[in-house]
């Protein structure tokens, strides 16, 4: 399947790049980084320890003398190795412990929410786009203004009204410190409780393009003659919506998905930031503010792989839907 | 059934139409069909032909009730009749009766079946859906055995059910659209330039194919195409279509001999004949009046060699010219053929046949 | 970061940029003007969209640019600490007793300022590398949108956090590099499609046979049938930009020296004004924010639908058929 292992490579090729990337910013920055870092660190008021040095050597791979080159490799190494080096916020937890931790609550949380609010899009997108040139058309404004509202301020509002005035859902945090984590009932319901502000804004505030895009598609796709051709043969309308117009219309949303889930995760970060949910939105947050470089950094690697994985498992959805990908040059 | 042209004797009609128009909505609303009167006889293959925008792909879009906004039917009327001498009025169809009239009664193939063969669904899914469709009580093991032997019937591998259309030749995908088009046994097939995508052999099979499966099933054929040649070939009868109007329908031998029509003389004339001379190829100056116009004189006037003053003052109807060469075969929208109407008996080189600015002697003022 | 409006229609719309509205006529429906005047083509129609579009963005350009002026100093102290709307105070007061009308009025300049610029960054980076890409075919074309597809999946806000913190202190010229250098690629992605389908058309192949140089053919057949595609995609930046940069300056990494929406949700966020009740702080610059997007993906359907003519909606009912 040339399908498959282009994109296997595709991806591939972007994360060795992000990896890259990952390495070479640190070495934008005139003089030595670990050094600079350092000091700033010091100017935060943290004491400085000689294993912080030796952390954030790790993270951005200069614990050798070597040239560059030989840096990138020790990098690479210990990336492959599982050494992120430790986090400086949480001194001495490893980063990788750190992320561990947060992964799963942002996986979930962003997972849900997205499925959700693509499932919703493409579904109200379908219907709005089938009944074209309706009073439904009205629709498509409304949903512009809904995703012209950024993600943090949304979670703001939705904060301020059902967590400081209302009081029906937390302000803050993943679950009631007074459960367990585990796998109870009373520990999972709080976590939901916790979960549902946020959940909200990330699908209030992403549903309106999966809608936009799945009902421009559809208006698109109704006049391809595959639909008349359904409608000549009498199919019922259900069937034409769904098999015909619906089926193909959806392909280049599941093929934009990559772009699309890039926003959503970054929406995502300032949505766990404002609701100090325990994501890795929300430590990122906390590396920034605590100048936590190693930390820092392996987030954003976390972050990109994880989008690419997601990436790669809906390509390969794709190419069963779209059987035209399964042997594409 | 003969695919000799017998019909003349037993022709009786499965689809009329009626005083048919439509339009599309514009600022200034183009009348793509008017007021066009035409009936198909059961089992014949009725050739409408016209250069682009004649408005032959709409009137059987508006036939089969596909046209879409901003398109119209205005006016007129189609009935069905059915072999049972009952009448359905297709226009009144509404809703639930309209999805199972359709296709039962009435199929269509569909220009380029690259797209009109959905490309994410096997061949049999598609076909499938038609008998899921109107027969829900055929159960899945019925549904495969039938629609394996539609694609027989129209030379296809029944293997290629399992095929998705991109995995299939051109020829391949006509051959499947004329199948699909015949899983419920229609009466009629409208055929809206089935072979125009396809090279010249893959389009003498289609069309030997079509004719085959014809005297085989019995059904009339309403095939549309700007190529004369072909229609020539294939139809019993043959409709000429200029600019939403039909302005002469006929017999296929007779519109070939002796065409009444100038305009129909005009298409004839455009194309190489391979048996006929090859000096007298022409094509027809001039350009197809603007749909938007109402038009209250012969639309073809400025075109016309026999042009006269009648002409830009009053539309020709279409109707028998029993006194012509033609007979009592077919009719025609012209009033060179009206002596009462144009002044004299007919051009002499229009009857000749010969497609040619008139000369100064023949004009009479 | 939804706001982008439509990454996925327009996706599938690479895959066949030709609008497909065959009319049963057999010619096309009379739609987009060939190469007479491709100037035309960016004439908008008139719709209730646009007008609607243009009069929000207008209004808050001018609030932007007027404001100011207008206002008292956005950094004045006053006694009137996190006072409510008032005669005095139209929009309340901080918790320093600051203005919030004069504070938004600041923040709508600077964050208008930083789209416009990003905006104009990033589309001339995505017309080079797009329509280069596009035009140039093979080995270029395969290189650049390689490296476009890689910018597009690397979410933008972490690398743009993670930058933006080395560089951090950079002021206003760093936050809008890196918002520039994050997102163009979206925008390239599509320029090059739109290429693409235009190197194949009729008077491109008739230019390039008659041995027109490839600078005039890019400048004078290809760019000026891209304008509405780039003009939809500066808009798409703008919107973009205004919202990365207030991403970025609420977690706290852009705007120093500058107040933008973000910095104003910053320092209220910061200053516990959620918790305190003083929404008159808090709403108003999500409010514009909102707006200004909601504005500017009106005039980008307006463009949609000239690039585009199937999304329009017809003025009549449309019954016939079903």
């Amino acid at each position: 399947m040339t399908y498959l292992r282009r994109k296997i490579l595709f991806y591939l090729v972007a994360a060795w790049i992000a990896i890259t990337v990952n390495f070479a910013i640190p070495r934008m920055m005139p003089g030595n980084p670990v050094d600079i870092l350092l000091a700033r660190l010091q100017q935060g008021g943290a004491t400085v320890l000689p294993q912080s040095r030796r952390a954030l050597e790790t993270a951005l791979g200069r614990s050798g003398d070597g040239n560059v080159l030989v840096q990138y490799f020790e990098y690479l190494g210990n990336l492959f190795t599982g050494d992120l080096g430790v986090s400086v916020t949480y001194f001495p937890t490893p980063v990788l412990t750190v992320l561990g931790q947060a992964l799963p609550w942002t996986l979930v949380l962003v997972g849900v929410s997205t499925l959700l609010a693509f499932v919703l899009g493409v579904g109200v997108g379908t219907f709005v786009g089938w009944h074209r040139g309706t009073w439904l058309d009205g629709v498509a404004p409304t949903t512009t203004f809904l995703s012209a509202i950024p993600y943090f301020w949304l979670a703001l509002i939705l904060l301020f009204l059902f967590g400081s005035f209302w009081q029906v859902f937390p302000l803050a945090g993943g679950y009631d410190y007074d459960t367990t984590p585990g796998l109870n009932a009373e520990f999972l319901l709080s976590a939901l409780h916790h979960a549902v502000l946020p959940g909200l804004t990330i699908v209030f505030s992403s549903v309106g393009a999966w809608m936009l895009g799945m009902r421009n598609m559809m208006v698109s796709t109704l006049s391809e003659d595959y639909v008349l051709t359904a409608e000549a043969k009498g199919l019922r309308s259900r069937r034409i919506m769904l098999a015909y117009a619906a089926r193909n219309a959806v392909l280049p949303s599941i093929a934009g998905f990559a772009i699309s889930l890039g926003f959503v995760v970054s929406g995502s970060i300032v949505t766990e930031a404002v609701f100090s949910y325990p994501g890795v939105g929300y430590v990122l947050l906390q590396a920034v503010q605590n100048n936590d470089y190693p930390l820092m950094q392996a987030i954003f690697l976390v972050i990109t792989l994880t989008v690419l994985g997601a990436n790669l498992a809906v390509d390969l959805l794709h190419s069963v839907i779209d059987p035209r990908t399964r042997k594409a040059e | 059934m003969n695919t000799q042209p017998t019909f003349s004797e037993r022709w009786s009609p499965v689809l009329t139409v009626r005083g048919l128009s439509v339009d599309y909505e514009a600022d200034r609303p183009v009348h793509a069909v008017r007021e066009v009167d035409l009936a198909l006889g059961r089992g014949e293959i009725l050739g409408l032909a016209g250069e682009s925008g004649c408005g032959k792909s709409t009137l059987a879009y508006a036939v089969n009730r596909l046209l879409r906004p901003p398109a119209h039917v205005v006016g007129g009327e189609v009935v069905f009749h059915h072999a049972d001498g009952a009448e359905t009025d297709v226009f009144a169809l509404d809703g639930e009766q309209l999805r199972r009239f359709r296709w039962n009664r009435l199929a269509m193939v569909f220009q380029g079946a690259m797209n009109a063969l959905n490309p994410v669904l096997t061949v049999r899914a598609q076909l499938e859906d038609v008998i899921r469709a109107h027969e829900p009580a055929t159960d899945r093991r019925e549904r495969g055995r039938r629609c394996a032997e539609l694609l027989e019937l129209v030379g296809v591998d029944p293997r290629r059910l399992d095929s998705y259309p991109h995995e299939l030749s051109g020829g391949m995908r006509q051959r499947v659209m004329i199948a699909m088009a015949l899983v419920l046994r229609p009466d009629v097939l409208f055929m809206d330039e089935p072979t125009t995508a396809l090279d010249v052999v893959v389009q003498r099979e289609i069309l030997a194919e079509i004719t085959r499966l014809r005297a085989e099933l019995g059904f009339a054929v309403v095939f549309i195409t700007h190529d004369m040649s072909l229609l020539l070939e294939i139809s019993d009868r043959i409709a000429i279509m200029y600019a939403g109007r039909v302005v002469e329908e006929g017999g296929t031998e007779r519109l070939r001999r002796t065409p009444l029509h100038p305009y129909t003389l005009g298409l004839l004339r455009s194309f190489p004949s391979l048996t006929g001379d090859p000096t007298g190829l022409h094509g027809i100056p001039g350009r197809t009046p603007d749909l938007a116009e109402s038009l209250d004189r012969c639309a073809f006037a400025e075109r016309c060699p026999y042009r006269r003053e009648v002409c830009d003052g009053e539309q020709p109807p279409l109707v028998a010219h029993p006194d012509s060469p033609a007979g009592a075969d077919g009719r025609a929208a012209c009033h060179a053929h009206d002596p009462s109407r144009y002044g004299t008996a007919p051009p002499e080189s229009l009857l000749r046949g010969e497609f040619r600015p008139i000369e100064e002697s023949e004009v009479i003022r | 970061m939804a706001t982008r409006t439509s990454p996925t229609g327009r996706a599938g719309r690479e895959e066949s940029p030709e609008p497909s509205g065959r009319s049963p006529l057999g010619d096309p429906l009379p739609t987009s003007g060939g190469r007479r005047n491709p100037l035309r083509r960016l004439r908008l129609p008139s719709s209730g969209k646009l007008r609607a579009g243009l009069g929000i963005v207008t209004a808050i350009v001018l609030f932007g640019v007027l404001g100011p002026p207008l206002t008292p100093d956005p950094q004045a102290i006053s006694g009137a600490v996190l006072s409510p709307p008032s005669g005095e105070h139209w929009f309340g007061t901080t918790q320093t007793g600051q203005d919030v009308l004069a504070q938004l009025a600041e923040a709508t300049r600077g964050s208008l300022l930083v789209g416009f610029v990003v905006g104009i960054l990033a589309t001339a980076l995505s017309v080079v590398v797009g329509v280069v890409g596009g035009y140039a075919g093979r080995k270029t074309d395969e290189t650049l949108s390689l490296l476009t597809n890689v910018v597009l999946v690397i979410p933008s806000l972490p690398l743009a956090i993670v930058i933006a913190n080395y560089l951090a202190g950079g002021g206003l010229a760093v936050t809008v590099l890196v918002i520039g250098i994050t997102i163009w690629a979206a925008p390239a992605r599509v320029l090059r499609a739109q290429t693409r389908s235009l190197r194949e058309r009729d008077y491109v192949s008739a230019a390039k046979a008659s041995g027109e140089r490839t600078w005039r053919i890019l400048f004078v057949e290809i760019l000026p049938n891209l304008l509405p595609v780039v003009a939809s995609q500066f808009v798409f930046s703008v919107v973009f930009a205004i919202l990365t940069e207030a991403s970025l300056a609420f977690l706290g990494l852009a705007g120093f020296g500058q107040l933008t929406w973000g910095t104003l949700l910053y320092y209220a966020q910061n200053a516990q004004a959620l918790v305190l009740g003083a929404w008159w702080w808090f709403v108003p610059p999500g409010l514009l924010m909102a707006l200004t997007g909601c504005g500017l993906s009106l005039i980008n359907f307006a463009i949609d639908e000239v690039i585009d003519p199937n999304l329009r909606t017809p003025a009549h009912k449309r019954k016939v058929s079903r």
